[in-house]
């Protein structure tokens, strides 16, 4: 049924329907209206689960690891110093090969205080061994969560999920979507039965040290599993479009790329804005495409050298920085090419929209324009050349 | 694809506002995107709410900043701030009416009308929270959506003596701006 919702109870409500048995979070700007209204349908009685207050985020995270180690389906919430503080026991979850459902609502890290968007706060945690799905608009993010948790518990891959989406822009943004049926998502997402849980008559130690005999296979592990959720992520979208009646690739998405001279790669709700913009563009003749990142990680490096082996120019927007380095995106997308025969002649890299600095459609307009044949290396969009100068005299 | 921005302070219902402004559009089978920009993160700051609404949906995450609408909640955040900037040439400006506030001329194309939202807020909700007269202002003098569309997008919100008072405060915003086009 269609309904208007702000992007926080849309999320709420796709988690309701995946019947989580256990809530843990601490609130946090923008991701707070979340677990609000999870915690009043607790309280209310339309949602079976426990809903446990703690006192910061890593209690919260420690909670949903001890929870899903019992064999419960978990749930947490989370954004920018929230996830930073959560950092350690989000390795742990990872490493303990717990199928958690992570929701972040993406925001900029500090110093400076910023409450404002951008894409640091996850792409920070891209090594934790987590799943990192990205969504462009409400849609996805419901949608993105109920295929989260089939993923994460797949039998095959028992590991976590992350599902990012843009603080405030998605969160706090009013939209229309498509609020699947109780009976849908039951058919989609069968009860959680875990393959190993902490049973008092069953006894099992999970997390215990691993010296260097072992270690190195736990971690190995983990990567090669990353790399099997990259073939079954389009399967289990395919069964997803069988039930719900979207279609998701799930891994990547081109827009008007078929032809295209010229590609921008982006990840997350900035992908609407380009899209508009290519279509203005194509109004004028302009050959230029879109490809939209939805799974950072596993990150689906074959299905990008395909989408992109023919394209003269590709622009990749990172929505955060790797400080001292190359963009994060745009690094992994340039390996994708090394040594290989076809591949564009230019791969530049542009940075925009930290700490929630508006991208306009002249934002992208601009990198349009920058897209030339002279190679751009993190390049940053919309910089106050005046808010630089120092003077300590 | 339309846009409307709404100018107020933290506190002031903006985001309800909007999301009222939306949700009114939704039940027309339009796909409207309202969404909020905080400044400072503080009760009184100046802040904005939008929407865009277009009969499919809206993928154009940015602010607004060529309105064809602008509502100006709180006329005091016009003191030394242009909120009407980049109002389209032919675009309308519905201002809740403040004594001692001076309105900056429009330009000749476009129309400005000055509601005396908190006074009809007074008489039909008790407080002044002149956000309903100035969504029943918006649809008449924009022609875009009709009392009953407003009315709908209240009931889901409100109920009992504050819906019926936020009931009477758009339909004597909507007379308002009517008697002044007559």
């Amino acid at each position: 049924m269609k309904e208007l919702l702000e992007g926080s109870m849309i999320v709420a409500k796709a988690i309701q329907l995946c019947r989580p048995g256990v809530i843990s979070a601490y609130p946090i700007t923008p991701q707070t209206h979340i677990v609000e209204e999870l915690a009043q349908m607790v309280a209310d009685g339309h949602l079976n689960a426990q809903f446990v207050n703690v006192e910061s985020e890593h209690s919260a995270a420690s909670v949903v690891l001890g929870s899903e180690a019992t064999g419960v389906r978990s749930y947490t919430a989370t954004s920018s110093q929230g996830l930073l503080l959560m950092a350690e026991v989000i390795f742990n979850i990872a490493g303990m090969r717990l199928p958690i459902v992570l929701t972040d609502a993406n925001r900029a890290i500090s110093a400076p205080i910023n409450i404002w968007n951008d894409q640091q706060d996850t792409i920070s945690l891209r090594d934790a061994g987590w799943i990192q799905l990205y969504a462009e608009d409400n849609q996805e993010a419901l949608d993105f969560h109920i295929l989260a948790y089939r993923l994460a518990e797949d039998k095959n891959i028992m590991l976590p999920v992350m599902v990012c989406m843009d603080g405030f822009i998605l969160t706090h943004g009013i939209e229309t979507v498509d609020m699947p049926t109780q009976e849908q998502v039951d058919k989609y997402l069968p009860p959680y039965k875990a393959l190993y849980k902490l049973d008092v008559d069953n006894p099992l130690t999970l997390g215990p040290l691993a010296d260097p005999d072992y270690y190195t296979e736990a971690r190995y592990a983990i990567h090669e599993t990353q790399k099997k959720a990259l073939a079954l992520i389009p399967k289990l979208t395919a069964e997803f479009a069988k039930v719900f009646g979207r279609n998701y690739n799930g891994l990547i998405e081109g827009y008007q790329i078929k032809d295209a001279e010229r590609v921008i790669v982006a990840m997350g709700s900035v992908c609407g804005t380009i899209k508009d913009v290519i279509d203005e563009l194509r109004k004028k003749g302009k050959k230029v495409g879109l490809l939209k990142i939805t799974s950072f990680r596993p990150f689906p490096a074959q299905e990008i050298y395909e989408a992109l082996k023919n394209v003269p120019k590709v622009a990749v927007l990172d929505r955060s920085v790797s400080l001292g380095s190359f963009a994060p995106a745009a690094s992994e997308i340039k390996a994708c090419f090394f040594g290989k025969t076809k591949k564009p002649k230019v791969i530049s890299s542009f940075v925009a929209g930290l700490g929630g600095r508006d991208i306009t459609k002249d934002s992208i307009k601009e990198i349009y324009s920058a897209l030339t044949q002279k190679e751009k290396t993190c390049e940053f969009i919309d910089l106050k050349p005046e808010l630089l100068k120092e003077n300590y005299e | 694809m339309k846009e409307i921005r709404i100018h107020a302070r933290a506190g002031q219902g903006a985001i309800t506002t909007a999301s009222l402004l939306g949700y009114a559009y939704f039940t027309k089978g339009m796909y409207p995107y309202a969404f909020p920009n905080f400044g400072a993160a503080r009760m009184g700051a100046p802040m904005n709410a939008f929407v865009r609404v277009d009969s499919k949906p809206v993928r154009l995450r940015s602010q607004i900043y060529e309105p064809d609408y602008v509502i100006i909640v709180d006329a005091t955040l016009m003191r030394g701030f242009n909120c009407f900037a980049g109002l389209k040439e032919d675009g309308i400006a519905i201002v809740s009416q403040r004594e001692g506030v001076e309105i900056p001329k429009l330009k000749a194309k476009q129309k400005l009308y000055v509601i005396p939202a908190n006074d009809i807020a007074m008489k039909t909700i008790g407080r002044p929270l002149g956000n309903t007269a100035l969504l029943g202002a918006f649809a008449a003098a924009s022609g875009e959506l009709d009392i009953e569309a407003l009315t709908a997008s209240v009931k889901q919100r409100f109920s009992g003596k504050a819906l019926e008072g936020n009931i009477q405060a758009i339909q004597q915003g909507f007379d308002f701006v009517k008697n002044i086009k007559k």
